[in-house]
């Protein structure tokens, strides 16, 4: 059966996701060390320690997030949270920067290693040399490939892989992607926040709901229709006189219906996006998922699922898996 | 969490609620937010700085709004034509709130909705629901534990009202200690 790695914002969070039946979860420390450092997010060390214990007591995995790219002068931030996943008894760490990778590696031989979607490792050569160079087990590809893409990388490597199948979106390649800093000085990668909250002011203008990011108006949402997350990527903007998404429409994957393809593509693990959600998002997803894996397994249909409303855009698409473009 | 649109209170009842007395529902409601703070300290931790916020928790469907400061462990009720400053507004009806707290709903699942809308400072209002929803909430617990030797009376009359109202008055996802 794959593994089904789901999200966990939160200890709470971790306990619906091991209770919906997630073979693993992921999660990350409450600093800049994750590409998730919201407020009011992620765990301490003490109970990172707790969520391992809980888990593996249910025989559920924990991975931690350590997938930021540290700041010049700052590594020892980086470093100790690599030792401390390990000393909480994580089952791995993923990373995504090169120098972080080579720490790990060397001061930490027995810690299992993914690389992160934030690497953005989309073809054979270099997750080959994530492999060869550090130790690299598994890799969380990045969600611009089709299935037969992913088919031929995985005749050509000796890695695990990794693939998201359900929630949020990126349209740029990740770990690459600065259209936050842009406007806010921050981004995912070096701070672990897209469209920081400080940074995002949202307003009822008659029946509109306005969302601002950095001071720029960057949606207008009518009544009635569903609200977008606040980033750029997703934003709504004029042009002369066309009005539109330019970069993406906020919509979000669900990929339950390729689970078999995926499978047959030698496809290791299923990843739920999703930390900064809360723990009813994560059991009902996880539920649904673990139900199609299982169903997968046993080789019957995938079951239908109901979680477009759980969704950015109430809408959902397979995404680049199914790419009908160039 | 289901597809079904959210309850909302009925418009003759919110009518009939307009001339209660606030003072004492604050007092009543100040005295559970005290207990949950005490019972759950995670709560105050996870909001750090934020804890200090006045947060403006407006159910649309009621006649009056809250404004919660965590810090201070205060919920104040207040009238709709005199609302009091503060650092960050919540709306929507107040069974979202209530799904929200006991961990029915997801909190970005009603933004997207438009069911929950926010304005103010967004940190602050991140950082309220994600404590909370951490906390693993249960209001029929805590107001059974309050109740003293009524609690079971306490407990089976909000299980009734919880199936007249469709309204969430339990935790829903209970299944076991927290961590």
């Amino acid at each position: 059966m794959m593994e089904l790695v789901c999200p966990a914002g939160t200890p709470a969070a971790l306990r619906a996701a091991v209770e919906a039946g997630a073979h693993a979860v992921y999660c990350g420390f409450a600093d800049e060390t994750n590409a998730r450092n919201f407020p009011g997010l992620n765990f301490s060390r003490e109970e990172m320690a707790e969520g391992v214990a809980h888990a593996h007591a249910r025989g559920a995995k924990v991975l931690v997030a350590i997938n930021t790219f540290p700041r010049a002068g700052a590594e020892p931030v980086w470093h100790r949270a690599i030792a401390d996943a390990e000393r909480a008894g994580v089952d791995a760490v993923i990373l995504a920067d090169v120098g972080l990778l080579a720490h790990a590696a060397e001061a930490h031989p027995g810690l299992r290693l993914h690389l992160s979607v934030q690497a953005a490792a989309a073809n054979p050569d270099v997750i080959n040399l994530y492999a060869s160079a550090f130790g690299v087990r598994r890799v969380v590809l990045p969600r611009v490939l089709t299935v037969e893409e992913i088919a031929a990388i995985n005749r050509e490597i000796d890695v695990e892989t990794e693939v998201f199948v359900f929630g949020g979106l990126c349209v740029m390649a990740e770990g690459r992607c600065s259209l936050s800093s842009y406007v806010t000085g921050q981004s995912p990668n070096m701070n672990g926040v897209c469209s920081p909250a400080s940074h995002v002011a949202y307003s009822e203008e008659g029946p509109d709901l306005v969302s601002r990011l950095g001071g720029f108006t960057i949606h207008r949402t009518p009544k009635g229709a569903p609200a977008p997350y606040p980033t750029l990527c997703k934003g709504c903007f004029t042009s002369e006189d066309q009005t539109g998404h330019i970069f993406e429409d906020p919509v979000s994957l669900d990929a339950s219906h390729l689970v078999p393809r995926l499978a047959r593509a030698g496809v290791s693990a299923l990843k739920i996006e999703g930390r900064q959600r809360s723990r009813a998002y994560v059991a009902q997803v996880v539920r649904a998922f673990r139900a199609a894996v299982e169903a997968e397994a046993a080789g019957k249909p995938i079951p239908e699922s109901a979680l477009a409303r759980l969704t950015e855009g109430q809408a959902a698409t397979s995404g680049a898996y199914a790419k009908t473009w160039r | 969490m289901t597809d079904a649109a959210l309850p909302h209170v009925p418009r003759m009842l919110a009518v009939a609620m307009r001339p209660l007395p606030l003072l004492p529902l604050s007092v009543a409601l100040g005295a559970v937010a005290r207990r949950m703070t005490r019972s759950h300290p995670t709560m105050l931790r996870r909001l750090g700085d934020h804890g200090g916020r006045r947060f403006l928790i407006d159910p649309v469907d009621l006649p009056f709004v809250f404004l919660l400061v965590p810090s201070r462990s205060t919920v104040t009720a207040c009238r709709r034509d005199r609302l009091p400053v503060h650092d960050a507004r919540l709306a929507g009806p107040l069974s979202a709130f209530l799904a929200m707290l006991h961990g029915a709903e997801d909190g970005d699942a009603l933004f997207f909705s438009r069911d929950l809308t926010i304005e103010g400072d967004t940190s602050a209002v991140l950082a309220l629901r994600n404590a909370i929803d951490n906390a693993e909430l249960d209001l029929s617990a805590e107001l059974s534990a309050a109740g003293g030797r009524f609690g079971g009376l306490i407990r089976q009359a909000l299980a009734q009202a919880e199936r007249a109202t469709g309204l969430a008055l339990h935790r829903m996802d209970d299944f076991g200690e927290p961590l």
